[in-house]
């Protein structure tokens, strides 16, 4: 399966881009380090570059290749260059699969940075098991899951949804007594939405109080909803809606918002799927102060941040280029693994996986992502309203950052359950209560 | 690299992000003292706050008081313009000159570490409320009117004496309901000063005649409230039983609204497809992604025009009609030519085609303009809904179920009243007959596809303003867009019409019933046990050559 | 060739498919460093083409032989796939991830306490051997049925079968269903005690394959020889006239309905266990519009043109969507079509007309309203 002509073609290009980013930067970077060599370490990348989730997905691939081409001029990893393998996996989830099993099969690479849908995610994790590879995946997620093979860069519950719901609770967040969960029906807000009601109910609302409303993917007309909801809020008590409504939908779903005259200031939106790229292609006037939570927005002012902005822009050749949370998600789990190669000095995937646990790497927005035993990493929550120009305005933010729950304790299935990978558990699953580890999994 | 130094260097970057980032509300400690200097006498101390609980209070109190520059203050605070100094001193620049905003006078130089005042939603909504006191003071008719309805909607006791005021001064006959209204709101709102059973009772009647969401939820909460007399309060309850009678007859109309509108928009999404499929016998698979170039085309309507001339930039939409239908139809009647007349009598082959010319013109307009969302504005005459009643009419829908019975008459005067449309209806009635008769059948069979197809491209245009512009767009369409025109019957635009509004108003019936997913399924599994029953739609065309 | 259809090649194309799959299971078998060896990669793989190899004989059956032109075909494939997932999901017993012996892994982290009724029995093989058959084979009846008695043909027919798969679609993304929702079935361990991850068991796997579908094919090719063979020829290309003859069309369309959906369900379970996911996205209509692809590439009505189309499109899918990820769509585009103008005939074809010209017989199935010339 292997063609010799494919690889050429692609290292040629690889050389390309190189040169011509080289030509493009290289004026300026005075400092370089010795040219890599030897035989190149091949990392996967697995996003969809056509279908649905091609949205989404392709400026995740095109972060990717950004930090190769980065890591490649400051010398490789190992003193050996970088060389990213892209397949498309095109929206289609058996594919991903496939293409998984290429990667670590057939183009034997270190580590794949991949997947956004949680069922992709499903999909090729039996393969990363079965082959012990590496995936980091970088989007926010339902939890209630932890793979030794996987490393979660993104959000879980615990690090997007509960504080979201914290905010609009508190005086700030406009002290919410009702709420409206709506989302696509699928598993992210299947499960995130039952943790939120088990979390609301600790927090004293009511069921009464909570309406929760699925609709199908790709729902374009909101006007029913849009109109269930303004009732909904018309019970006296401020209401507030928490969207875990899937990238395509949600442009409707805003339009029709404001189309019916719902503000912020009246009922917010908080939503956990929409951020700078989605709002990129929104009319945001009618949007303003409406909330989305996330580990990261391209508006927080830092010195890495800025760097991190440049380099994206001038990578992309577009000035106005915007970056959004599970970009800054890659670009902790390249560091994290570059690092753990780095340290382990191979790419052995056992090495890697042993060595990752630990390591710290600063964010883009001040504070350190260190991997925890659970393959989750610690991130800071940030609440962002919408403003005019399609950024966000943080208005809130938990006070440090925030470790990752594989495992949720508001649902009861599995509040006894953590992971940890190091010895002696080393377990994805392990039950604290029955001192034991559930089901089979990877020793 | 020792830990150490990475720590500091970390230390570092963080002050740097302390300093430089703005501080958020959970960063209380590090401001506490310009919080306390606030002094009672001087009103706009909050907003030198770096809390939004004070700044929002503040804004309250300007807002109330109406104290001199209050207005100028709130409506720099409104436009971002407002800043305060590291001494505490407020600021409004104006390009690049700066006044001082107690005071109103220029201030020489910009004042040293000025920031911007920050909002929201809580300082938004403070503003809002403040600047609607201020308009009903000194605005003009219109803006009195506006004011009035939304210190209606969100009652806050703290603007009584305003509204009190308003009331007192001769105002004009249409502006005293809302300010009634508005008044009654207050007094039934938590914090209102305390009036008596007598007042609140009244207070609950010209409410419950008000009636509404915002009258209800007024209501809901008055009679919510264990301090208030029982007897007001089981008025309440009486008054909120009558407002959601109302509520829900209003809301059958208001449904049936949704339903139409949701099949104008399927209607427009057909009807290109009622002339190709219909007329032409053609199962066009690339139907959706004409859709997608009609909006792509405004998209770029829009950007052009609004960097050519930015005056004009509200008019795009109108102009984009035109244009997206040339555009359109141009690109039907090349994949005419070039694809499409080499498949004439073998429709399922033209549709195996076609479906490869869409994954095709997908992939072209993803590598053209990214795969990301475009964004296409909605201009402000078309932004936001107006009352009907007790219906909510939304402007940008009511447009699309006009624009599309437009279309409609349009496409049927083409077909009905035209030379070309005598001709289409001849070639497809009798081909060989047709061209004996000197039609040149291949101009007839390249313009009518045209036509459909720049039809798709105006329920594009129609389409930018309801819904995503991605490379997708036409996938989400082109399966209902068959369904609609099997169900009305092959051939016929009033089937189209009657099909387009059976789905939609019965989805709309069904989606409060039984959910958003199931009522389309359901729909789904109705459409196919009458198409059983019914073979060819509602409308079959009857006569010799239906059935071969 | 007007007196039936010819299908010299069926023999030789499943004698092909068998030799081919044998080689490549046995050289999976073989250690790494061999020169024979091969990858178990590619041997999932072959596993997957032939099994969507399946589900394009069943398209090229109903559209080839008795011209209804199915765009939902998928349905079946899925159904028969979800069938089977859910025999493997309960094979997986306590060995989930929570250890629950009774329940799915995606029921238990959504509350759920019990199975539900549909889900009874679904613990043993034979059970799900005949629900993968019973189920599509049920929805097709019933579907077929009502849909031949009311003579509904044509396009019509496209139309609705497309609109049954998307219903199916929706339906099964619903969590409440019970059948794991976008997330579908994964995860698989084993099958009847077998290791889904050992080569020996991929290996026979692609082999039981092989077996089936050459066993299909020859099957069909004896369903569609013979007297019973013109019978279909007679209603494709002139339904009318051969029910005035006294035959009844509707029954005969109908017998080969189902048995193309029994196909297709076949086909899906075996993909399933070869694949080692099911999920909604298989209704998807995009999914059956392929198949019909397969099946026009390859050559209508050939039924090897439908199996070696299968395997060549998607061996084409699989090779250029890693090496020209961006492109590759235009490419697929550019083969529908140039297909469809150039090749109408298919790939099987294009192999006749080298050999000689020959008269064409355009099976026209439909005109639409109006166009009678």
């Amino acid at each position: 399966m292997t063609d010799p002509t494919m690889r050429i073609t692609r290292r040629d290009f690889a050389r390309f881009s190189l040169a011509a980013s080289a030509a493009m930067l290289g004026g300026s970077r005075t400092l370089r380090a010795a040219p890599p060599s030897g035989e190149p370490i091949r990392i996967g990348v697995l996003h969809s570059l056509s279908g649905t989730m091609a949205i989404s997905e392709t400026t995740l691939k095109d972060v990717i290749l950004m930090l190769v081409e980065l890591q490649n001029r400051k010398g490789g990893v190992l003193g050996r260059p970088l060389e990213a393998v892209v397949v498309d996996p095109a929206s289609n989830w058996p594919l991903f699969a496939e293409k998984a099993r290429q990667l670590l099969a057939v183009d034997k690479v270190s580590a794949t940075f991949g997947c956004w849908t949680s069922v992709s995610r499903k999909a090729v994790l039996p393969v990363f098991e079965e082959l012990d590879g590496i995936l980091f995946y970088p989007v926010q997620y339902e939890g209630q899951e932890c793979s030794r093979n996987v490393f979660y860069m993104g959000a879980a519950p615990n690090q997007q949804a509960i504080p979201a719901v914290d905010y609009l609770l508190s005086e700030d967040g406009g002290g919410a007594k009702r709420f409206a969960l709506v989302g696509t029906d699928y598993v992210y807000p299947r499960t995130t939405n039952q943790i939120l009601q088990s979390y609301l109910k600790q927090k004293g609302i009511s069921d009464a109080d909570v309406m929760v409303n699925y609709t199908p993917f790709g729902q374009s007309d909101w006007q029913t909803i849009v109109s269930q909801i303004k009732t909904f809020g018309s019970a006296g008590r401020k209401t507030a809606v928490i969207s875990t409504i899937n990238g395509d939908a949600n442009v409707p779903f805003y339009k029709e918002l404001a189309a019916q005259g719902i503000s912020a200031t009246d009922i917010p939106v908080m939503a956990f799927s929409v951020g700078e790229e989605e709002l990129a292609g929104m009319d945001t006037k009618p949007l303003v102060g409406q909330l989305a939570a996330w580990n990261y927005f391209q508006s927080i002012d830092t010195p890495a941040n800025q760097a991190f902005i440049q380099e994206w822009r001038a990578f992309t050749k577009n000035p106005r280029r915007t970056t959004n949370d599970p970009m800054e998600a890659h670009y902790i789990g390249f560091n994290l693994w570059v690092q753990a190669v780095t340290k382990a000095g191979t790419t052995d995937h056992d090495k890697v996986i042993e060595t990752m646990v630990g390591l710290k790497q600063p964010n883009l927005t001040g504070s350190v992502a260190e991997v925890l035993p659970n393959h989750h990493i610690t991130k800071p929550v940030y609440i962002g309203e919408i403003q005019e120009d399609g950024q966000f305005n943080v208005v809130w933010q938990t006070p440090r950052a925030v470790p990752g729950q594989a495992w949720s304790p508001f649902v009861p299935e599995t509040r006894n359950l953590i992971g940890d990978w190091r010895a002696p558990i080393r377990c994805g699953n392990y039950d604290t209560v029955k001192k034991a580890c559930l089901g089979t999994r990877h020793v | 690299m020792s830990e150490r130094r990475r720590r500091v260097a970390l230390l570092v970057l963080l002050g740097v992000v302390l300093a430089g980032a703005p501080a958020p509300s959970r960063a209380q400690t590090s401001d506490r003292t310009t919080s306390d200097a606030a002094s009672p006498v001087d009103p706009f101390a909050g907003l030198t706050s770096p809390h939004f609980e004070a700044i929002a209070a503040a804004v309250g109190r300007l807002g109330a008081e109406g104290a001199p520059q209050a207005q100028a203050v709130l409506r720099a605070l409104s436009a971002h313009h407002l800043f305060v100094a590291e001494d505490g001193g407020l600021y409004v620049r104006e390009g690049e000159s700066w006044t001082d905003a107690r005071t109103g006078a220029p201030v020489a130089s910009a004042p040293a570490g000025a920031r911007m005042v920050r909002e929201n939603n809580r300082v938004r909504g403070a503003l809002a409320q403040a600047m609607a006191g201020q308009a009903l003071l000194g605005g003009d008719a219109a803006a009195r009117r506006d004011a009035a309805v939304r210190l209606a909607d969100h009652p806050d006791p703290a603007m009584l004496p305003v509204v009190e005021r308003a009331l007192a001064t001769p105002h004009e006959a249409g502006l005293d309901v809302p300010l009634q209204r508005a008044r009654a709101a207050m007094l039934l709102s938590p914090g209102a000063p305390t009036t008596g059973e007598q007042a609140q009772s009244a207070a609950v009647r010209v409410l419950r005649d008000a009636g509404g969401l915002d009258a209800r939820a007024v209501l809901a909460r008055f009679a919510a409230d264990e301090a208030a007399p029982a007897e007001a309060r089981k008025a309440a309850r009486r008054a909120i039983v009558t407002i959601d009678r109302r509520i829900r007859l209003w809301n059958l109309g208001q449904q049936v609204f949704y339903g139409l509108s949701l099949g104008s928009v399927l209607l427009l999404a057909a009807m290109g497809l009622a002339i190709t499929f219909g007329v032409m016998g053609i199962i066009n698979m690339a139907h959706g992604e004409l859709v997608m170039l009609g909006a792509y085309t405004t998209y770029l309507t829009q950007k052009t025009l609004t960097a050519v001339a930015p005056g004009l930039a509200a008019f795009s939409l109108p102009l984009a009609v035109p244009v997206a239908f040339l555009v359109c139809g141009a690109a039907g009647m090349l994949i005419e030519r070039g694809l499409i007349r080499f498949l004439y009598g073998r429709p399922l082959e033209t549709l195996l085609a076609t479906w490869g010319l869409s994954l095709v013109l997908q992939q072209a307009v993803r590598s053209l303009f990214g795969p990301t969302n475009v964004a296409v504005a909605t201009p402000g005459w078309l932004a936001g809904s107006f009352q009907l009643g007790g219906l909510t009419i939304t402007l940008d829908r009511f447009a699309i179920m006009l624009f599309a019975g437009a279309v409609m008459g349009a496409v049927l005067l083409v077909l009905r009243r035209t030379a070309l449309g005598l001709q289409m209806r001849a070639v497809t009635q009798n081909r060989r007959m047709a061209a004996l008769m000197g039609i040149r059948t291949a101009r007839v069979d390249a313009l009518t596809f045209g036509l459909g197809s720049g039809v798709a491209g105006l329920a594009g245009v129609a389409v930018s303003q309801i819904d995503n512009v991605s490379p997708n767009l036409g996938q989400g369409y082109i399966i209902d867009s068959f369904l609609v025109v099997v169900f009305g019957g092959v051939g016929n635009l009033w089937g189209t019409l009657a099909a387009a509004m059976t789905l939609g108003v019965g989805g709309k019936a069904l989606e409060p019933l039984v959910g958003a997913v199931s009522g389309k399924i359901l729909l789904l599994l109705l459409v196919i046990l009458f198409i059983q029953r019914h073979p060819r739609g509602m409308f079959p065309l009857r006569g010799r050559g239906v059935e071969s | 060739m007007t007196g039936g259809f010819a299908f010299r090649g069926v023999v030789r194309t499943a004698a092909a498919v068998l030799a081919i799959a044998a080689l490549l299971a046995l050289g999976s078998l073989l250690p790494q460093s061999t020169p024979l060896s091969v990858s178990p990669f590619v041997v999932t793989l072959a596993g997957k083409y032939l099994a969507y190899a399946m589900l394009a004989l069943a398209v090229d059956l109903v559209w080839g032989f008795v011209g209804i032109l199915t765009l939902g075909h998928a349905a079946f494939f899925a159904l028969g796939g979800y069938a089977m997932g859910m025999y493997l999901v309960r094979e997986i017993g306590a060995r989930g991830v929570y250890g629950n012996p009774d329940l799915p892994d995606f029921m238990v982290f959504l509350s759920w306490k019990a199975l539900p009724w549909y889900w009874w029995g679904s613990d043993h093989f034979v059970v799900a051997a005949v629900l993968v058959l019973a189920v599509p084979g049920a929805l097709a009846a019933l579907f077929g049925w009502l849909a031949f008695r009311s003579r509904v043909g044509g396009v019509y027919l496209s139309i609705i079968t497309q609109a049954l798969t998307y219903a199916l679609m929706l339906a099964f993304f619903q969590n409440g269903l019970g059948f794991g929702g976008n997330n579908g079935l994964t995860d698989f361990k084993d099958v009847l005690g077998f290791d889904l991850h050992r080569p020996g068991t991929r290996a026979a796997l692609l082999m039981i394959s092989a077996l089936v579908l050459a066993g299909a094919m020859l099957a069909t090719r004896a369903l569609v020889g013979g007297r019973f063979g013109r019978l279909l020829i007679a209603v494709r290309d002139a339904e009318s006239r051969t029910r005035f003859l006294g035959y009844r069309p509707d029954q005969v369309k109908l017998l080969v309905w189902v048995v193309s959906a029994l196909i297709a369900a076949v086909g899906g379970a075996l993909y399933v266990l070869q694949v080692g996911i099911i999920n909604p996205g298989e209704f998807a209509p995009a999914n059956s519009i392929e198949s019909v692809i397969w099946v026009a590439v390859g050559g209508r009505g050939t039924l090897s043109g439908a199996v070696i189309g299968a395997v060549l499109v998607n061996l084409g899918k699989t090779l250029f969507t890693a090496w020209l990820p961006e492109l590759w769509l235009y490419g697929l585009g550019a083969l529908f079509i140039a297909t469809t103008l150039f090749l109408p005939q298919g790939l099987m074809g294009l192999g006749r007309h080298l050999v000689r010209r020959r008269a064409e017989v355009t099976p026209e199935i439909t005109r639409p309203a109006g166009d009678a010339a």
